[in-house]
């Protein structure tokens, strides 16, 4: 009976606080979310299987065995194969099953993994730099720091680097984040199920400005109010250029939100070569998903146009 | 040349709470130095102290130094969580991020570094030989070596509190934030310089106990008996040598960069700091195991003492622990998910660690199958146990929780995180080392401390771990991710208050222990141990005199079974009287320990200030230092028998009279 009583407040204590979790990774607001949430409920309640089991053993155990209650005492009792297979045998089942869950899901909620939509997508190239978040959407032409919308049941595919620093990025109730490297280039995949204004911040220590470096991640309701959007950030008409960039690379702290009307070509690739060599670009350009098209205004280094001939003469031949 | 490298005035911090701290140091150490001259101490604590050899004082030293340590990085813990209580709704706080900052990375290494595995290794040092039967380690002045190598690190890192500063880039200091171009400053130096050197002391103390359990085992002491203490510590040890290597090589890596413009893990010339990342974590994960398994071994002995049984499964306890070990090394990429690997490889590592749940559940179920059927004594090491095996059941749970990529993804760097490596680490090792501190307190010293407020200590401990933590996984699935400095978010604030108010807790935890140990020493002639077995014990240091003999067994004991003092008692040939003793071969004190120490802490400081002629002579100093201790004639010594029979009588006298 006590038990019982004690586990239905123990519910009520976990349900009133998942329900207090709001604007956390337990208020998720799109699908990665959403599925991560339930894996973690999932797991928790498979563990929570051995777990309250060997706590209330273990308090029973003390209290039952304790000097002086005069219960069964075998001071040379030490091995029993049937309890040793036991106590092998149920954490290797629990694991097993957690383990299968975690192949599948492990692949299912892969950040790299395009999310299946019949809405085409939204590509948003972000930059860490110290400390404020640019985001730069190629397809459109525009840029902002520190602000970042994209409208509500689309997908979005982020392409990630940092300008010096590593750094995570992650909109908590959106779901995965990932890290923004210099020189590299991650990917993340989300989408938001309904509108709203979700926090977005750095979830790597980056040095002592880390801690401005949020920025508002904004869903709008449908892509028309996305395209308003995009008009306002069109009619600020500055122009992110080398020079403008390189003013926004130095480090400040807590910036404010700016928009940009028009970004350098290639810019984005700028960022990343800058740490890369020559054989770094062929590499990275040597993957199949840029072999077809390059982004416009990206100069192909020297040895990438010889070697370009020479399949050229080996098709011909 | 500048004689003193990058040193100058501007080097100290003008910091308010910097100088109180230092005011308050000073005061403290010229207290100490003139009470210490009065009493016409020095020269004492030199012969008979920094000197020794005996790993039973190089033990209590060692502990020393954790303690001392764990007071400074506890001061540093609860800098933060007042900081993060005053500094909510966009207020600022009282600590800027130039403070702050070196606040958490102090934190981290100190704990880490020079309070956890000094306290382990000190607790490994005092008893292993005693339990394996043996008169010392095999290497005693190595000992002796690998513990000032500790010190100068621990010193290195309270240097950088008043000249220059320490790193500000986390404990594990990744780059390119740790490379030169964003951290300019002295602080990653401090911390290159502090890790390398004490790290080396590690890996020595490594070596030197793999051989002495290898081969100083007491006649009959097959390697499948030894006492399961011992056997988690062999376990640490083979991590030790395997992993702090890595340490040793990532940092040096890190040091070419940042002196000689090498490129590892730079972000341009072809650096990448992933490399880093990796080598790290393949160490930093082997460590954490370095940290727990002997806690585990603490608990197995006193589950057993104190339950009046054999353990449960000793067989299986020590397959579980090399498991624990292998596993170890085949995890460390769960501490970067989302760094980009793809799915099969997050996948495998996420399995590999969960993996690791199994060994140690199967532990735990052992320590509760050895409570069944036992005859339970509550004392103040089983509290702890009680403790950890609660604490660390949830830590447990949700570190198999981490290990899924997919709820890492949203829970990484969060302060969900924190909580759980906190709830291992304060639930598993740190539990651990103060029960076995309790436990084995009277072997060491000879006297025992006041119960009642070993039980304060620890229900504040216990109760203020739960405050202290149980929020901050609250505050991870809430968003909050880790080293903000401070935040604006109102639904945070409460569980950052209740946070708060749990580190007091533990604060009031330790001030209860620091005057459990004040006061056991100021009543200490009441207190005695003067049997040498106090708790009833199973292996054979509980056969000593408490604290032991410096030699420690007149006659080398024959093992005939696991529990083998218990069977020596059972058999009745405990405290046997010896008509005759043999003269025993002992090693002589040594004063080339702490002057390469001293040697190796000049190097250090010299380097992270480049001031290269301290460096190069303070090096040589140390080589030369070797050559003589290597060529030295006079490192051992006889004890004579009359002596010994004395001691031994003396000895038996009083368990007689107990």
């Amino acid at each position: 009976m006590l038990t019982r009583n004690l586990s239905k407040v123990a519910l009520a204590a976990l349900v009133a606080l998942l329900a207090g979790c709001q604007g956390g990774v337990l208020d998720p607001k799109g699908q990665i979310g959403v599925m991560e949430k339930e894996l973690i409920i999932t797991a928790t309640i498979l563990m929570l299987l051995v777990v309250v089991p060997v706590i209330l053993m273990t308090l029973y155990f003390a209290w039952k065995y304790r000097e002086g209650r005069g219960e069964a005492y075998e001071p040379k009792w030490s091995h029993s194969t049937k309890i040793e297979t036991v106590v092998w045998v149920i954490p290797i089942i629990i694991i097993a099953i957690l383990g299968v869950i975690t192949y599948k899901s492990t692949h299912a909620l892969n950040p790299y993994k395009p999310i299946e939509s019949e809405e085409e997508p939204i590509t948003v190239e972000v930059v860490s730099l110290n400390w404020k978040w640019l985001f730069i959407y190629p397809d459109l032409g525009i840029a902002t720091v520190n602000e970042l919308a994209f409208p509500a049941n689309v997908p979005v595919n982020f392409k990630i680097t940092s300008a010096g620093t590593m750094n995570s990025f992650f909109i908590p109730q959106l779901g995965s984040q990932i890290y923004s490297m210099a020189g590299m280039e991650t990917k993340l995949h989300l989408i938001a199920d309904e509108p709203g204004t979700f926090k977005g911040i750095s979830a790597n220590y980056s040095g002592h400005g880390f801690t401005g470096m949020k920025f508002e991640a904004i869903a709008t309701p449908t892509r028309e109010d996305f395209q308003e959007w995009v008009e306002g950030v069109k009619a600020s008409g500055e122009t992110l250029s080398t020079e403008r960039y390189e003013e926004l690379v130095e480090p400040t702290e807590y910036h404010p939100v700016e928009y940009f009307a028009s970004v350098k070509d290639g810019l984005y690739f700028d960022i990343i070569w800058e740490y890369m060599g020559d054989m770094g670009r062929i590499d990275f350009y040597g993957k199949p998903e840029y072999g077809a098209q390059l982004p416009e205004g990206v100069i192909l280094p020297q040895r990438e146009q010889k070697s370009t001939t020479h399949e050229a003469e080996e098709a011909s031949h | 040349m500048n004689l003193l490298g990058k040193l100058s005035w501007d080097a100290i911090p003008h910091d308010p709470i910097v100088l109180v701290t230092l005011a308050i140091v000073a005061i403290g150490g010229a207290a100490l130095f003139v009470f210490m001259t009065l009493a016409k101490k020095w020269g004492w604590l030199w012969r008979e102290w920094l000197t020794s050899v005996d790993h039973k004082r190089l033990g209590i030293m060692y502990i020393i130094l954790a303690l001392v340590m764990l007071v400074r990085g506890f001061a540093d813990a609860i800098m933060m969580r007042t900081q993060l209580a005053v500094a909510t709704n966009g207020s600022e706080g009282y600590l800027p991020p130039h403070h702050y900052d070196q606040i958490f990375t102090a934190h981290g290494v100190i704990m880490i570094i020079f309070m956890a595995m000094p306290f382990m290794i000190g607790l490994m040092n005092i008893i292993v030989p005693l339990q394996i039967g043996a008169r010392d380690v095999a290497f005693p002045f190595l000992n002796n070596l690998s513990f000032w190598l500790a010190v100068s690190g621990a010193l290195l890192v309270n240097i950088s509190l008043g000249l220059g500063e320490f790193a500000m880039t986390g404990w594990v200091a990744y780059p390119p934030l740790s490379g030169l171009e964003f951290s300019p400053g002295t602080g990653v130096d401090y911390y290159i310089w502090a890790l390398q050197i004490s790290g080396i002391g590690t890996t020595l103390t490594g070596v030197n106990f793999l051989v002495t359990v290898l081969k100083m085992r007491a006649p009959g002491m097959k390697l499948m008996e030894m006492p399961i203490f011992t056997w988690t510590c062999t376990w640490a040890n083979v991590l030790i040598v395997a992993s702090f290597p890595i340490l040793t090589a990532a940092l040096a890596m890190l040091t070419l960069d940042r002196y000689l413009d090498f490129h590892f893990f730079t972000n341009d010339l072809g650096g990448n700091s992933m490399m880093y990342i990796n080598l790290f974590w393949a160490w930093g994960h082997p460590e954490v195991y370095i940290l727990v398994l002997p806690a585990f071994g603490m608990f197995s002995e006193i589950v057993s003492t104190f339950s009046g049984k054999r353990l449960f499964g000793h067989k299986s306890m020590i397959y579980a622990s090399g498991v624990i070990s292998l596993l170890g090394f085949i995890v460390w990429l769960h501490h970067f998910f989302t760094m980009g690997s793809s799915a099969n490889v997050n996948a495998f590592f996420g399995i590999m660690t969960m993996i690791i749940a199994i060994p140690t559940g199967v532990k735990l179920f052992n320590w509760l199958f050895t409570m069944y059927k036992g005859r339970i004594r509550m004392t103040v090491p089983m509290y702890w146990v009680m403790g950890f095996m609660i604490t660390f059941s949830i830590g447990g749970m949700t570190g198999v929780l981490l290990a899924i990529p997919g709820a890492d993804y949203v829970l990484h760097n969060s302060l969900f995180l924190i909580a759980h490596f906190h709830n291992t680490i304060i639930g598993g090792a740190v539990f651990g080392y103060l029960a076995g501190f309790a436990f084995w307190f009277p072997k060491a010293m000879g006297f025992h401390l006041d119960p009642k407020l070993g039980k304060v200590s620890f229900w504040c401990w216990f109760i203020g771990f739960f405050l202290a933590f149980m929020p901050l996984y609250v505050l991870g699935f809430l968003g909050m991710t880790r080293r903000l400095n401070h935040t604006d978010n109102p639904d945070w604030n409460v569980w950052l208050y209740i946070a708060a108010v749990g580190a007091f807790v533990i604060a009031i935890g330790i001030a209860a222990f620091v005057l459990q140990l004040i006061l056991g020493f100021k009543n200490k002639d009441k207190n005695l141990d003067k049997t040498g077995d106090p708790w009833n014990g199973h292996t054979l240091e509980w056969s000593l005199a408490s604290p032991p003999q410096f030699y420690n067994f007149a006659k080398i004991p024959h093992v005939e079974d696991l529990d083998a003092f218990t069977d020596m008692k059972e058999k009745g040939t405990a405290y046997q009287r010896h008509a005759s003793y043999e003269p025993i071969h002992m090693p002589s004190n040594t004063n080339a320990g702490p002057i390469m120490g001293l040697l190796a802490t000049a190097m250090g400081f010299a380097l992270i200030w480049h001031i290269w002629w301290l460096a190069g002579a303070s090096f040589i100093g140390l080589i030369v230092a070797f050559i003589f201790r290597a060529y030295a004639s006079n490192t051992d010594y006889y004890v004579q028998p009359d002596e010994v029979a004395r001691i031994e009588n003396e000895h038996l006298d009083n368990v007689a009279k107990g």
